[in-house]
């Protein structure tokens, strides 16, 4: 068989652009660039936000200006310049849409270019999406539907101006928002994002979908979610995201927190793809995100991410196990490929008695890219019979990636137990070959053995997610083997 | 001198011939450097505050005999004693291909001349006591182990010591290592070492720390292993309040095995903090490290294991395991395996567990007879003799039992562990 | 079906095959004996496509086709089929997916349609009783936990599905208990056709009463230095390879 080269590879990597790279043309309300108080209080004043709103931003304003960023993350990067972002940008329409019907044709191409066709999606999967351009919701559906058993889902706009009392109650209870930098700087300019609250006792019947993107040039991404599970309550929630390839690196810096009271479950899934720089490593996305869930007693919370994109990631999506007898769960598969370089895991933090976690971490590296796992499992002193089981593993597919994994375990308590285990390997040659003997051509059986590889986690999503993720990998990893 | 290193004031810089270079930069590191504190990345768990509040002095003393501080009964024994050579109680005769010759006595001590911020390595060149000069010669097969025992003597006592090997191409040697105190409190032994296996050497160091409880250690083994070597360190931990161990592995020649075991049975306020850095910079190695450890009382264990497989360094084998057990509730382990890969055709896996012992098992103990505290002694002596196991020289093995039996109130039989 | 003239292969510099001749015609089973080291395996490996290898001298012609100037995959897709004397585990990739994406690969190639799913898992049905494979083996991920003898029969179910037409099998017999012999050998000759050949790569006689070769190899040192009838087999088994040795020494 003839060797694959590199100029082969180099040859099939460019026919690889970026499959989403578009835009979207539609005349925006663009705050002035940079960041100072009247900047925020100029995003507060456009939303008409209530005061406590605005001192919410303004106090974590002036705390993020007393932070400096992190930096022991394993990537490296050139640091945004915080006053060059426009962190402002809505799309001009001053009406809300009252039907599907009514949105923006030009904003429908988009999506149907994204491959979510909202009709079908809304038809065929019942799914019910809040569809965020550019930092502001557009088109929110099934609202009706969900109304009927007093599920609130609605853009945190919205929220702020119909449901204050529980956005004040639980924003900012989970990630406070001098808890990082980032997380403060979104605390201080966010724009908008989404709010959901399942009331006691109810199963939210259909899985809530909001699908990300970036579209202005030169706009950070400040989303914030919102998502409470009242006691004895269940939500399957699915985030997705895909952005138009720029070149200029963009920043993206949300919030998502979690809440589940007492015996109240949420899964929360997230397909991330968005532009991940060119095979030179140039432009791209930069994704600095603070997820964490605060479990109550005999709670769940479930993390499923699938991450492809990006070009440097920094998210470690994170379960407080308060309550006793509660379960946190990660479940990840995160592929870098180019340039890209990630750095993400989880934290669980056992305080609760009898609480348990989990996490299958799966990383794949290709080209010249940096892919690392960093976990913190930390188990306090009253965490009777904590249990954690950490599996990690990576896989490599040429010679000039790197895969790391940084896992930190901390005990304090003597009952608990902790099984923490990680491999590091190469795609096989020799299962290579046996598909190639079968008549599975390279490509092919790449794709194979990595949703193979990648499968626990991919079996976490929903139906329709898990396909758009498998179909995600195999893109992704085009061309890719050294 | 630096402000904020009080706890030097006391102290006389170094008078033996070490290279001016090493000596300007670690006082520049002495000089700019504070004591690093718990955010530091690589002190987050262990806190050194303790150290800078000692006002420290370095005396000569006399230790009148050795008899029950050393680990194996050798003619080969050097000993020194706060940080200083003691001639009266060392041996002069060596096994053939081996010379040995305290640092004090060399015209020129080449090491290291950077020192990237590391304060403790920095203080242990620029205040060095004494130490010594192992050279095993060239194709020298030495069955004989050299032992090197340190004695921490006094209050406030700071001792900066280090050990130079250079065990030449195809040698053969095991080098034991004894720490101790007598009727020491508040005194720190800060060591170094530089290690050089030489090419298809076999080189082993059985280290025994058992300094008594309200002492300081902190060591550092920088180890250099050419083609074809292998490189054992067994360490096993029994005493001391604070133990920094860091063992530092460069692998630069093709076809290198290297074997980090270590054992460590804490109880009190004990703090013993591990960090291992293997460095793969060329293919066709393999690297395995076991770490276990048992943790009682108010004890605490940190593990800090980091793997590197630079570009180009295929078909490397890393394997690392730390395994940890708790029997109380005032115990604590921060564990953390690292994994940095650079290179694709390797095989690398880490492991960490943490628990206490089975209640299944001690229950069944108990059933067979076995009173509670008899059971927990089988279960946990059980699970640190896949360490001891590791040793290869019978007699260190005698004395960690020996040491185990009486410091935990245990009777057991070595032979049970084999 | 299948021409080899004069191969010569070699591994890191050094010689595996020096000069191997050997013809195997449609509706025929060929069987090749010899001790261990003697080329067996790597025979196989390098007509499946394996690129450890390096052809120095000689050609293979496969129904008329330059089979050494063919891919991996195109070798198979064209109906030669290598069963492994070491399956690999593909872990999280089911025995099902893999097949239905190696048969539809093939019948792309073939300018086929791709297999309905109905029509699929009928062949699938129907082939695993050949080998009494378990139906709950096929919906397992690829040989993950398999013992030995359900890889080797996993890989005559394979056989099965893809109907090649010249079959390798690479010490398919080793490790296998009578049972489970009986049932490879079973599969192996139900799916023997006047369209198909097979050649038996095998250490032992046993095999060979179950799958009665046309003819009988003996590969020794990189080239094969006797034919025979399958009366050679037996003759193998009595007196062992030494006795073929001393017979080159003296030629």
């Amino acid at each position: 068989m003839a060797t694959y080269t590199e100029d082969d590879l180099a040859k099939d990597l460019e026919g690889k652009e970026y499959e989403f790279g578009f835009t979207t043309d539609i005349e925006s309300d663009k705050a002035p660039k940079g960041l100072n108080e009247d900047i925020i209080r100029f995003i507060s004043a456009k939303k008409e936000e209530p005061e406590w709103m605005l001192e919410f931003r303004l106090d974590a304003y002036r705390t993020w200006l007393e932070m400096t960023e992190p930096e022991w993350a394993h990537v490296r990067y050139d640091k945004p310049d915080f006053q060059d972002i426009t962190y402002y940008a809505a799309p001009k329409q001053s009406k809300k849409y009252e039907s599907w019907d009514d949105v923006d044709p030009e904003m429908k191409e988009t999506m149907s270019k994204l491959g979510i066709s909202m009709e079908e999606q809304k038809r065929l999967t019942g799914v019910a999406v809040d569809f965020v351009m550019d930092s502001v919701s557009v088109a929110t559906s099934f609202k009706a539907k969900l109304k009927e058993l007093g599920i609130i889902f609605c853009s945190f706009s919205e929220a702020v101006q119909e449901y204050p009392e529980l956005v004040q109650k639980y924003m900012g209870t989970v990630v406070p928002k001098q808890d990082n930098f980032y997380a403060a700087l979104n605390s201080a300019v966010f724009t908008d994002g989404s709010f959901c609250y399942i009331p006691k006792g109810v199963r939210c019947p259909m899985e809530l979908s909001t699908y990300f993107r970036i579209n202005e040039s030169g706009t950070g991404q400040f989303e914030r979610t919102l998502v409470v599970a009242d006691k004895g309550s269940y939500v399957s929630y699915l985030e997705g995201c895909t952005a138009p390839q720029r070149d200029e690196n963009q920043l993206h810096a949300a919030v998502v927190e979690l809440i589940a009271l007492d015996d109240a479950e949420i899964k929360y899934s997230t397909v991330q793809n968005w532009f991940p720089g060119d095979k030179e490593g140039k432009g791209g996305v930069f994704n600095f995100v603070t997820k964490r869930g605060m479990c109550h007693t005999n709670s769940k919370i479930s993390w499923t991410q699938v991450e492809t994109g990006s070009a440097v990631t920094w998210k470690y999506p994170s379960c407080v196990l308060k309550g006793d007898n509660s379960i946190g769960e990660f479940y990840s598969v995160a592929v870098t490929n180019n340039f890209q370089q990630a750095d993400t895991g989880t934290k669980m933090i056992h305080i609760g008695k009898n609480t348990k976690s989990t996490i299958i971490s799966k990383g794949i590296s290709a080209g010249q890219s940096q892919n690392s796992y960093r976990g913190l499992v930390q188990i306090h002193k009253n965490a009777e019979n904590a249990r954690n089981f950490s599996q990690c593993d990576s896989l490599l597919m040429t010679d000039r990636c790197g895969a790391h994994t940084f896992p930190y375990i901390e005990c304090k308590n003597s009952t608990a137990k902790i099984e923490h285990e990680a491999t590091t390997s190469k795609i096989g040659e020799d299962q290579i070959f046996y598909c190639l003997q079968r008549g599975i051509d390279e490509e092919k059986a790449i794709s194979l053995i990595v949703n193979g590889y990648a499968k626990e986690v991919l079996n976490q999503l929903p139906m329709e997610f898990a396909v758009e993720a498998q179909k995600l990998l195999t893109i992704s990893l085009e061309g890719s083997v050294g | 001198m630096n402000n904020n290193l009080k706890f030097i004031t006391g102290l006389t810089p170094t008078k033996l011939s070490v290279n001016t270079a090493a000596q300007k930069n670690a006082s520049h590191v002495l000089d700019t450097t504070e004591l690093p504190t718990t955010r530091t990345e690589a002190w987050k768990y262990t806190r050194v505050a303790k150290i800078g509040k000692i006002d420290f002095k370095n005396e000569a003393s006399t230790v009148t005999s050795i008899d029950d501080k050393k680990v194996i009964d050798s003619p080969h024994t050097l000993v020194f004693v706060n940080g200083r050579f003691s001639k009266e109680l060392s041996a002069d005769t060596f096994p053939a291909g081996v010379s040995v010759k305290p640092l004090s006595t060399l015209d020129g001590i080449s090491t290291q001349e950077e020192f990237e911020g590391d304060i403790f390595g920095a203080l242990n060149l620029a205040y060095l006591n004494d130490g010594l000069h192992i050279t095993i010669e060239k194709k020298a097969v030495v069955e004989e182990p050299i032992q090197v025992i340190h004695i921490l003597k006094g209050e406030a006592q700071l001792s900066n010591f280090k050990v130079q090997i250079d065990a030449e191409d195809f040698s053969k040697a095991t080098v034991v290592q004894g720490f101790f105190s007598d009727d020491a409190s508040n005194s720190f032994v800060n060591y170094t070492s530089d290690i050089q296996v030489g090419v298809n050497t076999h080189f082993t160091i059985e280290k025994i720390q058992d300094e008594e409880a309200g002492n300081f250690h902190i060591g550092t083994d920088s180890v250099s292993q050419g083609k074809d070597s292998t490189f054992t360190i067994n360490t096993i931990t029994l005493n001391g309040s604070l133990v920094r161990n860091n063992l530092n592995i460069d692998v630069i020649g093709e076809n290198c095995t290297t074997n980090l075991n270590c054992g460590y049975l804490l109880k009190e306020k004990q703090h013993v903090d591990n960090h291992t850095v293997v460095d793969h910079r060329v293919p066709n190695c393999n690297s395995n490290e076991l770490y276990k450890g048992v943790m009682d009382e108010n004890s605490t264990a940190v593990f800090n294991g980091k793997v590197f497989v630079r570009q180009d360094a295929q078909k490397i084998n890393a394997f690392q395991s730390n395994r940890n057990v708790l029997l109380s509730d005032n115990a604590t382990v921060n564990s953390k395996p690292e994994l940095e890969i650079y290179a694709d055709d390797v095989k690398c896996s880490h492991g960490s567990t943490t628990g206490q012992l089975d209640d299944d098992a001690i229950y069944y103990l108990r059933a067979r007879g076995l009173s509670k505290s008899a059971a927990v002694q089988l279960l946990v002596s059980a699970f640190i003799a896949e360490v001891i196991a590791e040793v290869g020289n019978e007699d260190v093995k005698t004395y960690i039992y020996k040491r185990l039996n009486e410091r935990f109130g245990w009777d057991i039989n070595p032979e049970d562990f084999g | 079906m299948i021409t080899i003239k004069n191969l010569h292969a070699n591994i890191e510099d050094k010689a595996i095959l020096k000069g191997l001749n050997l013809e195997v015609k449609a509706g025929e089973v060929h069987a090749i004996m010899g001790p261990n080291g003697a080329g067996k395996s790597t025979l196989a490996s390098i007509l499946a496509g394996k690129e450890d290898y390096e052809i120095t001298e000689g050609s293979v012609s496969f129904d008329g086709e330059d089979l050494l100037e063919m891919e991996t995959e195109d070798r198979a897709r064209e109906g030669l089929f290598l069963a492994f004397q070491y399956p690999v585990e593909i872990p999280g990739v089911s025995n099902i997916n893999f097949l239905r994406t190696a048969i539809n690969e093939k019948r792309e190639h073939l300018g086929e349609d791709p297999i309905s799913a109905k029509d699929f898992m009928a062949l699938v049905r129907e082939k695993s009783k050949l080998v009494e494979l378990d139906a709950k083996l096929a919906s397992r991920s690829v040989n993950e936990g398999f013992s030995g003898g359900e890889k080797k029969r996993n890989e005559i179910f394979q056989m099965a599905m893809l109907e090649p037409k010249l079959a390798i099998l690479d010490e398919t017999d080793s490790g296998l208990d009578i049972d489970a012999l009986r049932i490879v050998a079973n599969g192996v000759n139900t799916l023997k056709s006047d369209n198909n050949a097979t050649i038996v790569i095998t250490h032992y006689q046993r095999l060979l009463d179950y799958i009665v070769p046309d003819f009988v190899h003996v590969l020794y040192d990189g080239r094969i230095v006797k034919s025979g009838p399958k009366e050679l087999a037996l003759e193998l088994e009595e007196k062992g390879y030494d006795w073929i040795k001393e017979e080159l020494v003296e030629a």
